[in-house]
């Protein structure tokens, strides 16, 4: 009988992998289903709002015969997009920085990926209220309400994982991260990344796809 | 075999504030004692529960009853299924999974310890929440399950819905929570050599309801989120006149719902399994068909949520590719059925009061399941839906098998938790009044439907066949609380003076009746090594286990470990005679091993998350306009402070 001795700080684990990164994984599970359900809703409402504005074509209101322009900027959105993609090749380099002990170049990508996340949530701020001033707000129609609660619960988790990325980066500069800690940036960064491909289905599914 | 603590390393001696009395159970990471708190509290729901239940059965004694009002009489049916599918069977299920889990895999405690005391602070408090809405005169009054728009503003204006769906919401969450924290327990939380197929039934089965709970949950969070926001901040998820779709908030609900049921079953089906082959003596018959089946069970569960809908017009194609799958859940959960008896045959069967529930549960289920594929085709169920024949259908699945399955696990493993056994003479009859009572109550109730009685009825003319359905029905009832009564009589006296169990009263098999009862804070002084599915067994009656495959490395059985005390094969029967706490066990301290440190930043998180919702219901107020926004604020400043204190401080005391 193999002993499992009382080792220091360490605990046994079974496949012996952090406890956090199995966490992750099933949590990262979950969310599929949690934006599966958002992105269904939007699917099954698309085309159904009564009243426009709408996404992809102009709608003219009857009662006022004020037109509407389609309301999406593709192009806004897809330097955006960019901007997200981006982060997460930043997100990878802050974690090989961090596992190889580089104390400079983790503390630059941390940051570069924080502040690409917030640059995403800029775009996604002015995309909001651009969108508010043409007329579309989440009670307009079934188009503002599906899309601005898929989006908006996208840009909650992006913000989550910008203020997890400036911990981090707090703690790389008040004690140093360690190869020790880099559990700690691996598990944001597949958190970061898992929003990004659910922003690239977004992405293709209400703006790229009429 | 290792030395057990050559040189113990050092640990800082654990802070001792919160050691007894009233905050040991508010900072408590412990499982075991997470686990009694969700026994507890689910214990005194299924009262709450049951209360509504009988006033609901004496409204319908008779015609025109008169006892409640209509409004009335709609709280009460929603809040008792509400309560007891959401506030008992479910966290029974908890208090299981936090009890046992760690113990049958042995592991000293889940992953992770606050995590689980967040869950269940959570789960209080959304049960609190959902529950306030009696105190202002409107409880939730829209169904278990809510159908939108029926719960829209416009048609529920009241605060009833708003008590229900944030209540549900807060719920979401610490199911969540504890989804993922038993995921990760039982993935790599298992003692050397236990396997996967070596795993205590109970355990794998409450593995395939983490996984229903990780991914049915966020369906109903998104439901439930939409439907707060309609009501709250007017968007437009389930506005017909803004063209939304009325089944949007059905195809969601019960797309949750339907994994739900078999979250609510598939525990119960787990203890029946552990307590059908000790009470026969022999291993559980076909244990991985068992397995596959639960499995089975799981993933099918996600593929028949349409037929709780075939009244709605969904077509003839959905409707059949619904009913076929439904009745394909019939297999797995047969093959259950018939591998249960085939572990009673033949063995020497012992009718304690665990093994009459878990016999009550095969036949009571078989009924519910019957009936529950006669409607899973369409035409029939066009038939029998929204009638009593449902209430009969359900209530023989969800009575009749999960609070079977409940209370065998509870006669079970009360010995194992408290050190005590509960008073045999008082559980047989707790399980023949509960056994006739149920029946009386429910059978009736299949004639009344399909005579044509409504659900959801507060009152009935004369003379349309269901009065003696229903009279009997409510006699029933009157048999119910008499068996709930002599259950709680039993319970509360049983844990004061109950014959002292030892470690293994039963005989069993696995490995959590090797330790003391009740376990230590540590459990396992030695995390043991398992080689088989039945390493108690292999010690003490290897003839039992001679056909259940072994570690291939000979025939090495297993060493457990008992206070401290490497000891080979240390079964010792119910001769061990004096209660855990009269024996000294060493501390966790005294054997070097790091246990996690009591803390109630696990419990402030969770009243930081209540506050946010409780902000969020004042918004409709006028009285509170200024108010709601600052209260919700503050809510989530609380959340995230406690949050970061949380994470922020190790888990264990620091080593010296």
């Amino acid at each position: 009988m193999t002993a499992i001795p009382h080792t220091t700080g360490h605990h046994y684990t079974t496949t012996g992998l952090d406890h956090r990164k199995i966490a992750i994984w099933a949590f990262i599970g979950s969310e599929c289903l949690f934006f599966g359900s958002l992105i269904s809703t939007y699917l099954i409402y698309k085309g159904r709002s009564v009243v426009g504005p709408f996404p992809h074509e102009a709608w003219t209101n009857p009662a006022t015969g004020e037109t509407f322009p389609p309301i999406l900027d593709i192009p806004v959105t897809s330097a955006s997009t960019f901007v997200l993609l981006m982060s997460s090749l930043f997100m990878v380099l802050a974690h090989a920085s961090v596992v190889r002990g580089d104390r400079k170049y983790s503390k630059i990508w941390l940051a570069a990926t924080a502040l690409a996340g917030a640059t995403f949530l800029g775009f996604q701020a002015f995309e909001f209220t651009s969108f508010v001033h043409e007329g579309l707000t989440p009670r307009t129609n079934l188009f503002g309400s599906s899309f601005f609660i898929l989006t908006g619960f996208h840009g909650a988790h992006v913000t989550a994982g910008v203020i997890w990325l400036i911990t981090l980066l707090f703690i790389d500069f008040k004690r140093g991260l360690r190869p020790a800690d880099a559990i700690n940036v691996d598990l944001c960064a597949l958190y970061w990344h898992f929003v990004d491909v659910v922003w690239i289905a977004i992405f293709t599914l209400i703006y790229l796809i009429q | 075999m290792a030395t057990t603590v050559a040189a113990p390393p050092r640990y800082a001696v654990p802070h001792t504030k919160y050691e007894r009395g009233l905050w040991s159970w508010l900072a408590t990471v412990d499982h075991k004692k997470i686990g009694q708190l969700y026994l507890y509290t689910a214990l005194a729901f299924f009262l709450i529960g049951g209360l509504e239940a009988l006033i609901i059965r004496q409204q319908l004694k008779g015609p025109n009853g008169t006892l409640v009002s209509a409004e009335t009489y709609n709280q009460l049916f929603t809040m008792h299924g509400t309560t007891m599918i959401f506030l008992v069977i479910m966290p029974m299920g908890a208090a299981f999974f936090n009890y046992l889990i760690p113990l049958q895999i042995g592991a000293r405690d889940v992953a992770f310890p606050r995590l689980n005391a967040f869950s269940y602070w959570v789960f209080l408090l959304g049960a609190l929440f959902m529950n306030a809405g009696w105190l202002f005169g409107a409880a939730p009054d829209g169904g278990w399950f809510g159908y939108a728009p029926l719960t829209t503003r416009q048609f529920s204006p009241g605060l009833n819905i708003d008590f229900w769906l944030i209540g549900l919401q807060i719920l979401g969450l610490s199911s969540l929570a504890a989804g993922f924290n038993f995921v990760t327990t039982i993935i790599n939380l298992r003692a050397p050599g236990m396997h996967f197929m070596r795993m205590p039934i109970f355990t794998w089965m409450s593995f395939v309801t983490q996984f229903l709970l990780i991914l049915a949950f966020p369906i109903i969070t998104v439901a439930v989120t939409f439907l707060m926001l309609d009501r709250f901040f007017g968007t437009n998820f389930y506005t017909i006149t803004a063209g939304a779709d009325p089944l949007l908030w059905q195809h969601l609900f019960w797309l949750f719902g339907h994994p739900e049921v078999y979250i609510l079953i598939l525990p119960a089906f787990g203890l029946v399994s552990e307590v059908l082959p000790v009470f026969s003596r022999k291993p559980l018959f076909g244990y991985p068909v068992m397995v596959y089946s639960g499995i089975l069970i799981g993933f099918l569960g996600f593929g028949v949520w349409a037929h709780h809908m075939f009244a709605v017009g969904m077509g003839p194609i959905a409707d059949s590719v619904f009913g076929v799958t439904t009745m394909l859940i019939a297999i797995p959960t047969g093959v259950k059925i018939f591998n249960w008896l085939a572990t009673m045959h033949g063995g020497s069967l012992r009718f304690t009061t665990p093994m009459l529930f878990a016999v009550g549960l095969i036949a009571l289920f078989t009924i519910g399941g019957i009936s529950g594929i006669m409607h899973s085709s369409p035409p029939a169920d066009l038939q029998q839906t929204d009638t009593y024949f449902i209430v009969a259908h359900f209530h023989y699945v969800l009575f009749g098998g999960s609070m079977m399955g409940i209370f065998a696990g509870t006669y079970f493993f009360f010995p194992k938790i408290t050190g005590r056994l509960m008073d045999e003479r008082l559980g047989k009859i707790h399980f023949w009044l509960t056994f006739v009572g149920m029946n009386l109550t429910f059978f009736p109730m299949h004639f009344a439907g399909l005579n044509g009685m409504p659900r959801r009825i507060y009152q009935y003319q004369a003379n349309q066949g269901w009065d003696l359905e229903n009279l009997v029905s409510t006699w029933g009832a009157y048999i119910l609380t008499l068996a709930t009564l002599v259950f709680v009589w039993n319970f509360v006296k049983s844990r004061r003076s109950g014959a002292v169990a030892g470690r293994d009263p039963w005989g069993g098999a696995t490995v959590e009746w090797s330790i003391p009862s009740p376990p230590p804070e540590y459990n396992y002084a030695v995390i043991p090594t398992i080689t088989s599915r039945y390493p108690l067994w292999d010690a003490k009656s290897p003839e039992l286990t001679a056909d259940v495959p072994h570690t291939p490395e000979g025939e090495k059985r297993t060493d457990v470990s008992v206070g401290g005390k490497e000891t080979h094969a240390s079964f010792k029967g119910p001769s061990d005679t004096r209660m855990a706490s009269e024996v000294a066990h060493p501390s966790a301290h005294e054997l070097g091993i790091a246990m996690p440190t009591a803390t109630i930043k696990p419990l402030l998180a969770s009243i930081g998350l209540t506050v946010m919702f409780i902000g969020l219901i004042l918004k409709n107020n006028a009285n509170y306009q200024s108010l709601w926004l600052p209260i919700i604020l503050s809510g989530v400043a609380f959340f995230v402070v406690s949050l970061y204190a949380w994470l922020l401080s190790p888990l264990e005391p620091e080593h010296h």
